[in-house]
Order: structure tokens, then C-alpha cells, then sequence
């Protein structure tokens, strides 16, 4: 029996795929990566295929390895898949043209995503799919989530048949995380179209040593180019077996596919071609203007290769005088884009052999690359560019391009949406459930008999206080419109924050309800809202309502949690069921979702909805604006050009806006644009004591986003102090006159509350307050910008004057990574602040795709900054995998450039003053001294140089003369890369000897993406991929780097041992060669409340788990032993450490034998790999690795 | 010597009850208790704020989840556990049927509704009885005695009201008038009283200037304040008392049954000790009742009690007079 149910594309995809294999090799990529957790969710739940088996789902490195595993299991007879995306698809790439070439039945799945070229991007778009079309794979497309579903399984039905194997993609997050109402195939449906002699036939090819075979010979000039033709027969006969599976899927459940579908006139004049999504919006806006007599048709590609002529000539009208292709990628330098030049070349054949009579114009544009929404307005500027005399080629749709002039132009009032549907657009913050709670509401009316339901979610791309977009629409028809709406009747801001920032009346439709979440009541709220706001309601004749969320939570026992409130709210007055029914449908769905929970959540839940409706309250829209005040602009008028005049667009939700013109040819941006950026998250703040303060530093050493700011200065400046502005002595003697303060940037502070746990200093006045304590900001955060712009103008603190060698000396360093969007209390980010203090000035990062690549680097703003002479980290992220590797890229120009600058400089002595050149050449810099001395000989070389004018030497020489000053050079990145899919290139990287600093974020899971369990992954932890529990010990790294001799290897944890792990920064970034830090981070996927981050990793090396140590071969040069551990033995049990966090303690309660089984096997090994490392601690020197000398 | 007794309705083959402690809280734990004699058990208390700061982490982390565009959450869906006092429901199911001995639930809660949901629950998964653990330290001194003691009688309301089985009420001592609340606890419908709990009061860590807290466990000096109060009501309330506090040796739990307790609870001990430290306190009692002729239990019990005429009328300040005015100070 079909059932109807709501989910999202991966889901409905992953449905199929898994009940249809028998081996699922997988790795995470977004927007993939829920295919693969949910197959290794339901592997470890037990949940059987088809056949009554339980495939195996196996993590790999990489996609390479994944592809790998896939290619070894396929030879060996299962039925295998994997999921991928982006990147992952392209490491693939060798494995499926042998795939394709051994003629190997199997289905990859692919959520289909840009391929970073000059920015990474995670959303949607066929790049990946293009470049990888040449593999031999056939490629076939979905365009919804009802579509993903039923061709997942008749990409797997043809692949069995036809033998070439399938690429079944969609549009990722467009299709992969929509959810929608769909039509399940179930079980016994899946069961009658899989042939079962196919699958016997596929076993029957396998490696067999019964039956030997070789396969995968080399070829020589001879005969491979024969070989490699045996295929087309199997090319040739593959579109049959996809046409005659989706013939066979009709025949069972009545969803007819085709391999080109047309919809349109049988005289059509005009027709779009297109693939994914987008057809369903060129679709929807032809059908509207065919009303207005406009012969119109839309062609969807479903097979794209073998791409099959015929069929296509068959489906496209014989009348039509236009075709637009629409591409979603960009193919540089190519004639057109890969399915326009399909089209064309399939109809100039069609023409020139005689089957078309005429040959119609051909046009081919792009659209909608990394998820920019496809709107009915845009299909139909495609339209009407058809219908122009002299059509453009190579257009573009969906932006403005005043740079080539390509894109068309758009009317903004052409919209499609029917009028009997409910259009819902919500804003909520990231971490306020709104998400959650609106995937429930499409879930409890999508899944009701005659309703439909569609959720589309939007975030933006902060891990703290991001800002979500729910776009949800509700009707009495099955709902495709795979683009955001337009035109909304209901909007919902769950943020009262927003009202004076965000224009969130931008998508509300005339007579739309409006609903606030405000801590202002009907009767005042009026008065609280901005001028254009206020205008606009009464323009548009709004209704509004109110409720105090957070109020009403806080009295029905849900504190700080109002998803359920406004849900009630929504269900109350949007209209989209009888409020009675809606209300208890809310119940019902509570009870099923929290059901797993425990009855307590579903009880409060309860209490919440039954309070709520007595508390929502529509306002009386008074006749009149009478606001005086409007949305202050996004970024301050003292902002940069570029600031102004871009960054500010995105920050205001404009980035859609930005011409090409606007936008750097290369990838390029200015650093330091997140301090424009006031985000203003934190309920809470911290304020300081100046009287209770010991000025150790503590609290800004870590300070996860940079907002605790220390100087010392001469206290008379304290005059011209605005009000407010705290001060205390410098607590140093024989400096009588020095006052010190410490600033907080509480706009940029996310209330994490770890300098409060980080400060030692009790108030001797306030009895349990700290130096530093958390308080309501109420509107603390205004009055401290005239605070911060007096500090901000006090002198900087000279930074050979501070002492690098101390905690309390590093406060005093300015900060060039700061203000990012990392989560709060994020336990990666103090390092990365660290780094940026001690050597930003002179440092490269080379950072590997993940978590610190996005707070690191994801627009409208980024952290890493410049100091106040302009200096500061250059950073890049090249991919994930290739982070070592990139950033010895690095190191060879660096160093090769620092001999050609010698060469010149020795060269040029003669005219530069050879005291000069010998004194830079034969400078010492290790000590920050060292360096500034250096910078003050290149300023003077520089003077000499420019003096020396066209002179080729002396240009030449001025080009590198940067070099000359040592250049500090990081890899950064997680555990994902560094233990898993970069450990080959890292590993190589530590062999070369090269003086590079590799800095490991390790949370010991892959954060960024949802915590899938990683080689750093601890025994007994749960993890995505590890559902059971991680059932091998972490990889030692430390000990691996260890073994070459001349790496200097570190394990620090900043909560443990702050001046531990500064020491080993500057050690590291000192040695000569290779060195590797392994930090311990804390991540909101250990499951803690991260404010206790600190204190859990002193748990952590307290218990032996995380020892503290470092390995400097410097020291074994001189005789010393390299190896000191500087933590001591375990003081308290791994369990007292491990069971404050979820990962352990979850598989405590659910399966305790288990549990207590894992957690014996970790302090036995804990225990013996503590006795390993005393016992190195212990060595003579003698019994190291001998000195190895190193090439940096 | 017979050592029956009679504690909230139930009838237990001697006063020794193993009081709420880790020692409970496995079936393991309660099996030795029971084998080495414990005639009733108090399983450890559910306590409502960690039941709610479980379930606030596991929303906060749901809430977290869904906020990211490239995580769809951070654990495996249905990996974790589920939040509630499933737990401790279960240990009550699991203990009633292994155990032969009747199974007192404790509770530790704060707002009416928790008190009443998790009284009813307890009492359904099988509990013979539930032990009010009203947890209720007075500190706001804007709170005055009558609030604080209508708090530990709305409490008592809310859950006799929601369950049908026994309810006792565990106290500290900290009342301007401890017999006049208990009394009026009884009048109340309290089937029983456990005197006494104890505050874990706080110390002062000179070093960092933090207040600390660290559970000690109790010593045979610390009996006093229960034998004071359990003699002073023995054999004037409705319901059954149990002492609390103090039961290091046999010689605590013969001063309490002297003075009046029905039953006679212990943890520290047995925590120093382990469960078969019951056994020396049932034959310490055996032995000094034998060796005095005390055929019952009941002939023993409430033999000092005030009721028993155990006290002299001036008692309470006479001793103290006579304290003060024999006290020699040691020299220093």
C-alpha cells in the first residue's frame, strides 16, 4: 500500500538507495551527507534491504576511498552505492571511468553542488555533475523530491539491465533538503522492480578465485583503443533500459516518467530545455503565460548521457522556432554550456541529415549556480528573450552582469503564486528551534489526506546567532515551486532583534498576517516599531499579532525555548487549518516528536501550547506612521568602500543585488570586515572589575571571538575618557603612572561565559562575582562604543615591549582573528587567536575546508584582520584534502623567493651599502626583537631600492624583499582532514623537513558537517558513523610525527594549561623544520554545555585521556631528551571525565553492557599509552631518533 | 528477639531500612542490601532539576542542530537517550520484582507539578511507598517560617493527593518549631516522618574565595538533634517515624529505637563499610535486646521517649543548666 509521507530529498533518496545494495561506502559531504547517516542510522537499527540483509555502510578517508571501496565491492558482486556532492564527486572521478569502463552496474547518488573555483560554495548547482560527465557514467536527473525518490530506484532497475552505471543527481538543498509531500514506494513495490536475475548476473561477473578471471590489464597502443569501443553497444541500448524502467515504475504506481518530458503545445513556437528544479519553475510559468496566449513549451531533461536524440527529437515540437537552454554551471571558454551544446548539436544533426525541416534558433544561458533561486520571473525573461529578434547567447539569468552584459533583465512584479495556497516566511536565529518546529508543521499538514506541504530553509552561514529564512507554503494541490516565495500571506519574525535590523516585511504580500515575537504588549508595540516598517504595514494593510515568547516560555516551564509557542501561534492564525484541529494536530505531532524524549518534554510542550493561545494578542494597527526613527544602515558610514558599497549589501540580505561588477575577478577580499558586522547574539555579557582584576590575562587568552581587549597606557590619558570607561593601575611595580584596561566588544560577544569560567580573581567586594562576570546587556552594549572608540585610540602596545612568554603578556598582543561567527564557546577559535597574536604579522594560513574554513572564511564578512600597520595573515582555503600539501605550496615560493632576495640583495650590496645588506642577511629572527629590528632594515633597504628606480635588479629585489622577514607559515584544519582524507599529503608535508606549523583543531569528530566520526574519534564515543559507538582507539598522531625524528610535535588543551600551550605555539613556530600542535577542542558535538569547556579539557588531562607533552628535536640536538610530558599522572578516572559529555554517556544508557565493556578498553588504554609516554619522558636523548637535519 | 516492625503501613521483618545512596541505585547493590538484611529500601531520589537541566541540554543541542545548513544535527538520530526519569521508574520495576523486601521511592522535587508527575509515576512503576525528600533550604530571608512550612504541607498535599500508596516526609531539623510542623504534617495525612536530613551547608575555600560544597557523611555524634525530636514525638503522631542521621554502630540504632523510631534508616556506614555492616547492626541490636530480656522489638521501642515518661518534665533546660554549670573547660 503507497503511503504519503514528508521528507526531504536526500531522505526520499536514501529510502530507495539503501533497501536496493548491499554496501554503502560512504564519506560526508554537504549537502549529501544525510544520505549517508541515515543508511549507517538504519544499518546500526538493524533495518533490512529488500533482500532481508543489512548492507554494510563503511566511512572511508575520503570520496577517493570511498569510490575505492565501491569499485572493490561492485567487482566483488554486491550491489553497491554512495552518496556525494561537489569536491567529493571529483575525487571519484578515476574510480568511475573504471566503473564505467568494466561495464560495472551501480547507482551514485549525488545532491549536486558548485565546485569551488574562486569561493567555495555548499549549495546547489551542476558543476560537479559536468565535470565529470566524460566518465562513462550515465547521468540522470530529478527535479523534485517525489522525482528523486522514484528515479533513485529506476537508476538502480536500468543500471542492472543495461550495465552502464548510473549518476542519479538532483539539485542540491533546492531538491536534497526541500521538504515535500511525497508517495512512498513501498517495500514489496521496490521488490517487484528489481530483477533478481539481473542482480544474479551481476554476482555472476565478479572476481571469483573458483572461477579466475583477470580484469583491469594494461593496454598497449595495440589494442586499447579497440577495447575501449567494445562499450557502445551498451551506451547505445541505456536509454531503452531507463525508458522501459520508468515504464515498468508507471505500470506499478502510476508515475509516468519520461526520459525528455515536454510540457507544452504540440505547436509550440518557444521552448526552454532544462534540467533539475528549475524545470518545474519554467514549467509552472509557462502553463500562466500560455493563458496569455503565448505558444510556449518547457522540455525537461531527465537522461542528460548517454543522451539519447531520438527521444529528445521526438519530445521537441516540430513548430518551435526558439529554444533557450538553460545550464546550471559555467563551462569557461566553451561555446556554450554542456546541455546546450547537446541540444545543438543533436538538432544541427537532425537538421543537416534531414529529420528537422529547419533548424530553430538556439540559445543557451546559466542560471541559478550555487542555489541562486530560479523564479517564475526569471523563466519567463527567458521567454521573452526568446521571442526578441536577435535573442542573446550566453545569457545569464537571476543576476545583474554590467560587466559582459550577458543577463537579462527581470520583472520584479511577475509572480505565479495561486491564491489558494498559504505562503509562510519565518525569521528565527539558528539556535531558537524555529527550523525544527517549521519542519514539523510541513510534517503534520503534508501528511494529511488533501493537504500538501512544502519547507524550504535558509541559513545564513554563522555557526552563532545565524539568522534562519523558513519558507514554507501549504495547499490543497501537490506543491512543486522550487523557489523561495515572493509574495508572503503570513510572516512570522521570532527575533524581536531583527525588527530594527532586518527589512522583514520585504516578501509580505497586501493583507498578509504578521506575527512578532516581541516583549512589547498590543498596546505598545506600535511604538516600537521602525518608520519604514510602520509605513509599510499600513500600506499594505497588515495584521499584526503579538506574544511575549520568551515570557510565555519562562511561565509554562520551557525557559528560553519558544519554537512550540510560535508554532501554536502560526497554527492559531495562519489559517491553514481550523484553529481547534490545528491545535490539537500540534499536540499530536509534540507527543510523536518528543515521544523518544521522554513524557516530560511532551508534557511542558503541552502546558506551552494551552498557555500560549491564551497570550497571543492582535494589535490595533493605529491609521498613522508615527515613528521618528528607521533601520540604522548595516554598516557604520566610516566603514571602507567596499564595505559600504558590497559587504554591506549581503550583510542586509541584499547580496542577491550586487552586480558583477561589484564582485572581485578572483576570489579576492579584504580582510577584517567582520568588526562591521555587529551582531549583537549575547543575553548575557561580561563586565569587568577593574578593582578585583589581577590583569593575568586569562580571559581574553580565551576568548573564543576575540571581544576581551587588553592595553596598558600612560594613565593621564584617562582625562579625555568617556564615562564609564574603566581603568586600573598596571599591577607592575616601578609603573606608577600606567593604567591598564581591558575592553569588551559586547556587540561581538556571544555570551559564552568562558572568560568567566577562565578568570581566578574573585571580587573581594561582591562575594561570588569575578573579575570578569556575566550580566543581562540590557543596554550595556550602546554604551560601550564610545569606550571602545577611546580605547581603540589609545597608542597599541609595542610588541617588542611584551613579554610573548607568558599568558599575561599575550593579552597585550593585538588579536588579527577576531569577531568570527563560530559557535559560542567554540574551542578552536582561541588557537586560531592565538596564532594570529604571537605571528599573524607575519604568517600565512593555508586552511583546510571545515569548520574554520566557514567562520574563517564564509562571506559577507570574515575574521582574520590587519593589525594597525597594516599587516596581518594572509589566508586561503584551496580544498579539503590538499591543505598540507597547499600550504607547503607556501613554504617553496617562500623559501625559493628568500634565496632569489639574498642572491639579489648580495648582488646589489655594492649600491644598497653592503653593512645593510650583510646586517638583513646575517639577522637572527626567532625573537619578536629580531623581527622588528628586521623590519626596520627593510624599510631602509626599501628606500635604498626605490631610490634606485627602474633599475631591473632593484625592482626585481623589491618584489621579494618582503620575504626577507621569516614568514610563519600554518596549516590549519580539523581532524577530518588531518587524520583522515589529508593524512597522506600531512604526512608527506612532515617527511619534507619543510618549516612549516601545522596546527590541528581537534574535536575528534568532523564538525562543520554534523559530527561523522573521524580516525580522532575516541573509543566509546558516539558520533555520526559511529551510531554504535566508536569501537577502535583514536590514531596517534602525535606518536606517527614522532617517528620521523625531526617534527616537532606538541599535544596541547588550552583549559588545562594555557602557558603549556603558548609555550608549544612558540616552540613550534620557532623550530626550523616541520612541526605539528594537536589541540584538544571543545565542539558543541561532544554534548556539553560548551561554557564548561575549559574545565572539561582539565577533565581531560586530568584522566590521562589527553596528555599534555611536547617533542622538540632541538632538544635532542643538544644532547637533552626531546620528549617532555608536561601533565601528570591521571588524578581521576576516564568515566569522571568522559561521562560529562553525551557522545559517552549516551551509549551508557543505551547500551550499558556495551558502554561499560568500551569505557574498561579506554582506561586500559589510556593507562598503557600513559606508560608509554612516561617511559619517553624517562629516555636518554641516545635513544631518540639521531638528529635529522632539516631543509627549512 | 522478635525484631518486626511496622514503617508507613508495611510491615518489615526488622527496623533497618538501607536509606538512599549509590548502594540503591543498582540491582546489584539492592540485592546485597536485602542479603545481608535490610528489611526496606529507599531507592536514590529523583531529583526534578536534573531531570529538567538533562532535557534543556538535549533541546538546546536538537535546537542547535537546526539552525546549521551543513548539519542536520550533531549525533545519530535515535542514539540518544531518552530524557526523563525512566531510569529510576525502571530500577523501581526492576527492584520490586527482584527484591522480596517493599521499595520506598524518593523524591527530590521542586514545583507542584513535578512533585505530583513524579509521585504518580513512581507509585505505578511499583514503588510501596514514596519518600518526600522535601530538599528546601530557606536561605531568602524574605521567606518567613510560615511560607517555608506551607511549602513542606502543600507538598505533602499535592502528592497525597496524586498517589494512594504511603507518603513520608524526610525533614531537616532546621524549624523555629520542629514537633509543631511535624504535628501538623501529620494532621496533614503524612504516613510517615524520616528525621533527619541534612543541608549540605557550605564552607569557604580561603584560596580561591569560593564557596564549596562537599558531601560528608554523617557520624555517630550527629544522632543527637534526631533523638532529641523522635523522643519528643514518639507516641504522639498518627504516623511512623524513621530515624536518620548517624547510625554508625548497633548502639545508634538501640538509641534511636530507645527513644521512639519505628524504623531505623543508614547509608554512611554502609558506605564505609558495605552492605554487610547491616549485619553487625542487626546482631549489636539482637545481642543488647537478648541480653536485656526484650523478647519484642516493641517492648524496646519508645522505652526514653517523653511519651514513656523517658524524660524527666525538665528535662529539656534542666540538663542544659546543669550542662553549662558542670562544664569544665579544657585547659589549653
Amino acid at each position: 500500500m503507497s503511503q504519503r509521507a514528508t521528507m526531504d530529498g536526500n531522505t526520499a533518496v536514501a529510502h530507495v538507495a539503501y533497501r536496493v545494495n548491499e554496501v554503502c561506502a560512504i564519506y560526508p559531504i554537504t549537502p549529501s551527507s544525510t544520505m549517508a547517516e541515515l543508511a549507517d542510522e538504519w544499518t546500526a537499527a538493524g533495518l533490512r534491504n529488500i533482500w532481508g540483509s543489512v548492507p554494510v555502510v563503511q566511512e572511508m578517508q575520503s570520496e577517493g576511498g570511498a569510490a575505492g571501496a565501491v569499485h572493490g565491492a561492485l567487482q566483488s558482486g554486491a550491489l553497491t552505492t554512495t552518496f556525494t556532492s561537489s569536491q567529493g564527486l571529483l575525487l571519484m572521478l578515476p574510480n568511475m571511468f573504471k566503473i564505467a569502463g568494466e561495464l560495472t552496474p551501480s547507482v551514485f547518488h549525488v545532491a549536486a553542488r558548485s565546485v569551488a573555483t574562486q569561493a567555495l560554495s555548499i549549495f546547489g548547482d551542476h558543476s560537479d555533475v559536468m565535470a565529470v560527465r566524460g566518465a562513462g557514467f550515465a547521468l540522470l536527473c530529478s527535479a523534485s523530491v517525489q522525482e528523486a525518490h522514484d528515479l533513485a530506484l529506476i537508476a538502480q532497475m536500468a543500471t542492472l539491465a543495461g550495465r552502464v552505471p548510473i549518476l542519479h543527481f538532483f539539485d542540491g538543498f533546492r531538491t536534497s533538503h526541500e521538504v515535500n509531500t511525497l508517495t512512498l514506494l513501498d517495500d514489496a513495490e521496490i521488490r517487484a522492480l528489481i530483477d533478481d536475475d539481473l542482480v544474479r548476473a551481476h554476482r555472476a561477473r565478479a572476481l571469483d578465485p573458483e572461477h579466475p578471471v583477470v580484469r583491469g590489464t594494461a593496454h598497449n597502443p595495440d589494442t586499447f583503443f579497440q577495447a575501449r569501443e567494445t562499450v557502445n553497444p551498451f551506451y547505445a541500448a541505456m536509454p531503452g533500459h531507463v525508458q522501459a524502467a520508468m515504464d515498468r515504475l508507471a505500470a506499478v504506481t502510476g508515475r509516468r516518467y519520461s526520459l525528455f518530458a515536454y510540457d507544452g503545445p504540440a505547436d509550440a513556437e518557444r521552448v526552454l530545455v532544462v534540467m533539475g528544479s528549475g524545470a518545474e519553475t519554467a514549467r509552472e510559468t509557462a502553463q500562466v503565460l500560455r493563458t496569455r496566449g503565448e505558444k510556449l513549451g518547457v522540455l525537461q531533461v531527465r537522461l542528460f548521457r548517454p543522451f539519447a536524440a531520438e527521444a529528445f527529437l521526438a519530445a521537441l515540437p516540430a513548430t518551435v522556432r526558439a529554444v533557450a537552454v538553460l545550464d546550471r554551471t559555467k563551462e569557461p571558454g566553451a561555446p556554450g554550456e554542456p546541455l546546450y551544446q547537446d541540444v545543438v548539436t543533436t538538432l544541427a544533426q537532425a537538421f543537416a541529415c534531414g529529420a528537422r525541416p529547419a533548424l530553430p534558433r538556439i540559445i543557451g544561458g546559466r542560471f541559478g549556480l550555487s542555489s541562486k533561486d530560479f523564479t517564475p520571473a526569471m523563466a519567463k525573461a527567458v521567454f521573452d528573450e526568446l521571442a526578441r529578434a536577435a535573442p542573446r547567447q550566453g545569457f545569464t539569468v537571476g543576476i545583474t552582469d554590467d560587466v559582459g552584459h550577458t543577463s537579462l533583465d527581470i520583472d520584479p512584479g511577475f509572480a505565479i503564486e495561486p491564491a489558494d495556497e498559504v505562503r509562510a516566511v519565518f525569521y528565527g536565529l539558528g539556535a531558537d528551534g524555529t527550523v525544527g518546529a517549521n519542519k514539523n508543521s510541513v510534517k503534520i499538514i503534508g501528511e494529511d489526506a488533501g493537504r500538501y506541504a512544502q519547507g524550504y530553509f535558509v541559513y545564513d552561514s554563522h555557526k552563532s546567532g545565524a539568522e534562519t529564512v523558513s519558507h514554507l507554503r501549504f495547499g490543497p494541490r501537490p506543491i512543486a515551486a522550487p523557489y523561495l516565495i515572493g509574495h508572503a500571506n503570513f510572516i512570522a519574525c521570532h527575533h524581536w532583534g531583527f525588527v530594527g535590523r532586518r527589512d522583514i516585511l520585504r516578501l509580505a504580500a497586501p493583507g498578509a498576517t504578521l506575527l512578532l515575537n516581541s516583549p512589547y504588549g498590543p498596546d505598545e508595540i506600535w511604538g516600537h516599531l521602525p518608520r519604514t516598517m510602520q509605513a509599510r504595514i499600513l500600506a499594505l494593510g497588515l495584521k499584526l499579532f503579538v506574544i511575549d515568547a520568551s515570557r510565555t516560555a519562562e511561565e509554562v516551564g520551557l525557559r528560553g525555548r519558544t519554537n512550540t509557542i510560535l508554532q501554536t501561534c502560526f497554527f492559531a492564525i495562519a489559517g491553514v487549518l481550523p484553529r481547534t484541529e490545528a491545535i490539537a494536530r500540534i499536540k499530536d505531532a509534540v507527543r510523536k516528536t518528543y515521544a523518544r524524549k521522554g513524557e516530560e518534554i511532551v508534557e511542558r510542550n503541552f502546558r506551552a501550547i494551552d498557555g500560549t493561545l491564551a497570550r497571543l494578542q492582535e494589535v490595533a494597527i493605529p491609521t498613522a506612521v508615527t515613528a521618528t526613527w528607521d533601520r540604522p544602515p548595516p554598516v557604520p558610514a566610516a566603514a571602507p568602500d567596499f564595505v559600504r558599497a558590497v559587504t554591506a549589501l549581503m550583510l542586509d540580505g541584499r547580496g542577491d543585488d550586487i552586480p558583477v561588477s561589484l564582485m572581485p575577478a578572483e576570489g579576492t577580499f579584504p580582510s577584517g570586515t567582520a568588526c562591521y558586522e555587529k551582531r549583537d547574539i549575547a543575553e548575557d555579557v561580561p563586565i569587568w572589575d577593574p578593582t578585583s582584576c589581577v590583569q593575568c590575562g586569562q580571559c581574553s587568552f580565551v576568548c573564543p571571538h576575540g571581544v576581551i581587549r587588553a592595553k596598558y597606557y600612560d594613565a593621564a590619558r584617562l582625562k579625555d575618557a568617556p564615562e564609564g570607561f574603566c581603568a586600573a593601575p598596571i599591577n607592575v611595580r616601578g609603573f606608577p603612572d600606567v593604567a591598564f584596561t581591558l575592553q569588551l566588544y559586547l556587540e561581538d560577544c556571544t555570551g559564552c561565559g568562558l572568560c568567566v569560567e577562565a578568570c581566578p580573581a574573585f571580587s573581594v567586594t561582591m562575594p561570588g562575582r569575578k573579575a570578569i562576570d556575566l550580566h543581562p546587556k540590557q543596554d550595556r552594549a550602546v554604551a560601550e562604543r564610545p569606550r571602545i572608540k577611546f580605547f581603540e585610540a589609545l597608542p597599541i602596545n609595542d610588541r617588542a615591549r611584551v613579554d610573548f612568554a607568558n599568558v599575561r603578556g599575550v593579552q597585550f598582543l593585538e588579536p588579527l582573528f577576531a569577531f568570527s561567527g563560530a559557535c559560542a564557546g567554540c574551542g578552536e577559535t582561541p588557537y586560531l587567536k592565538l596564532l594570529s597574536q604571537l605571528f599573524g604579522d607575519r604568517a600565512m594560513v593555508a586552511n583546510a575546508t571545515g569548520c574554520s574554513s566557514i567562520y574563517g572564511g564564509n562571506l559577507p564578512v570574515t575574521p582574520w584582520t590587519k593589525n594597525a600597520e597594516g599587516r596581518g595573515p594572509a589566508w586561503s582555503n584551496s580544498l579539503f584534502e590538499d591543505n598540507a600539501e597547499f600550504g607547503l605550496g607556501f613554504r617553496l615560493a617562500a623559501d625559493q623567493h628568500v634565496a632569489l632576495a639574498r642572491r639579489l640583495a648580495e648582488t646589489l650590496a655594492p649600491r644598497l651599502g653592503t653593512a645593510l645588506v650583510a646586517e638583513i642577511l646575517a639577522a637572527p629572527q626567532r625573537q619578536e626583537s629580531e623581527i622588528r629590528a628586521q623590519r626596520a632594515r627593510l624599510a631602509a633597504l626599501t628606500r635604498q631600492l626605490t631610490a634606485l628606480g627602474a633599475d631591473p635588479a632593484a625592482r626585481d629585489l623589491l618584489s621579494v624583499a618582503d620575504y626577507l622577514v621569516r614568514r610563519s607559515i600554518w596549516l590549519v584544519g580539523g581532524d577530518g582532514w588531518a587524520y583522515d582524507i589529508g593524512y597522506g599529503g600531512l604526512d608527506h608535508v612532515l617527511a619534507s623537513g619543510r618549516d612549516v606549523n601545522v596546527l590541528v583543531l581537534d574535536t575528534e569528530v568532523y564538525s562543520n558537517t554534523g559530527g561523522q566520526a573521524s580516525k580522532a574519534t575516541p573509543l566509546g564515543a558516539i558520533a555520526r558513523f559511529a551510531a554504535a559507538g566508536k569501537r577502535t582507539v583514536r590514531k596517534d598522531l602525535a606518536l606517527q610525527a614522532i617517528a620521523y625524528g625531526n617534527v616537532y610535535v606538541a599535544q596541547v588543551a588550552m583549559g588545562a594549561n594555557p602557558q603549556q600551550t603558548l609555550l608549544a605555539f612558540r616552540e613550534a613556530e620557532a623550530y626550523p623544520g616541520p612541526a605539528l600542535i594537536l589541540a584538544y577542542s571543545p565542539c558543541i558535538a561532544h554534548g556539553y554545555d560548551l561554557r564548561q569547556g575549559l574545565s572539561q579539557q582539565d577533565l581531560a588531562v586530568a584522566c590521562g585521556y589527553w596528555p599534555l607533552f611536547r617533542y622538540d628535536p632541538a632538544m635532542r640536538d643538544i644532547g637533552e631528551n626531546p620528549f617532555r610530558l608536561d601533565s601528570p599522572r591521571p588524578t581521576i578516572a576516564f568515566r569522571d571525565y568522559a561521562y560529562q559529555e553525551i557522545r559517552y554517556r549516551a551509549l551508557a544508557e543505551t547500551r550499558p553492557g556495551e558502554a561499560a565493556a568500551l569505557l574498561a578498553l579506554a582506561q586500559a588504554a589510556i593507562a598503557e599509552k600513559y606508560r608509554t609516554y612516561e617511559e619517553m619522558a624517562g629516555w636518554q636523548a641516545s635513544r631518540f631518533h639521531p638528529p635529522v637535519p632539516v631543509s627549512g | 528477639m522478635d525484631l518486626r516492625t511496622r514503617y508507613l503501613g508495611l510491615a518489615l521483618k526488622n527496623p533497618l531500612i538501607a536509606s538512599a545512596s549509590p548502594l540503591t541505585g543498582s540491582l546489584a547493590g539492592l540485592r546485597r542490601l536485602e542479603d545481608a538484611g535490610a528489611a526496606a529500601v529507599v531507592l536514590p531520589s529523583l531529583f526534578e532539576e536534573q531531570i529538567a537541566a538533562e532535557t534543556a541540554l538535549r533541546d538546546r543541542l536538537d535546537d542547535l542542530a537546526s539552525g546549521f545548513a551543513e548539519a542536520r544535527g550533531f549525533f545519530p538520530e535515535g542514539s540518544l537517550p531518552e530524557t526523563g526519569p525512566h531510569h529510576q521508574l525502571e530500577l523501581i520495576a526492576r527492584a520490586r520484582a527482584a527484591l522480596d523486601i517493599p521499595v520506598i521511592a524518593s523524591l527530590n522535587g521542586v514545583t507542584d507539578a513535578g512533585w505530583t508527575r513524579y509521585a504518580t509515576l513512581a507509585a505505578q512503576a511499583g514503588a510501596q511507598a514514596i519518600e518526600l525528600n522535601v530538599y528546601f533550604p530557606p536561605t531568602d530571608p524574605r521567606l518567613d517560617s510560615k511560607a517555608v512550612e506551607q511549602r513542606h504541607e502543600d507538598v505533602l498535599g499535592v502528592v497525597k493527593r496524586a498517589v494512594n500508596i504511603p507518603v513520608s516526609m524526610k525533614l531537616s531539623p532546621g524549624f523555629s518549631a520542629p514537633g509543631a510542623v511535624i504535628r501538623r504534617l501529620d494532621a496533614a495525612g503524612a504516613d510517615g516522618f524520616v528525621l533527619f536530613n541534612r543541608f549540605y551547608q557550605p564552607d569557604i575555600d580561603l584560596a580561591t574565595l569560593r564557596l564549596w560544597r562537599q558531601p560528608t557523611l554523617s557520624s555517630a555524634a550527629e544522632i543527637r538533634p534526631g533523638l532529641l525530636w523522635i523522643g519528643a514525638l514518639a507516641g504522639t503522631l498518627r504516623a511512623e517515624i524513621a530515624a536518620s542521621t548517624g547510625v554508625e554502630t548497633a548502639d545508634e540504632v538501640i538509641k534511636y529505637l530507645l527513644v521512639g523510631a519505628d524504623a531505623v534508616m543508614t547509608t554512611a556506614a554502609l558506605l564505609r563499610h558495605g552492605p554487610d555492616h547491616l549485619r553487625g547492626l542487626l546482631a549489636g541490636l539482637q545481642r543488647w535486646g537478648e541480653a536485656r530480656g526484650f523478647a519484642t522489638l516493641a517492648a524496646l521501642r519508645g522505652r526514653m521517649s517523653r511519651a514513656a515518661g523517658g524524660w524527666p518534665d525538665d528535662a529539656d533546660r534542666g540538663d542544659y543548666i546543669a550542662l553549662l554549670q558542670n562544664y569544665a573547660a579544657p585547659l589549653p
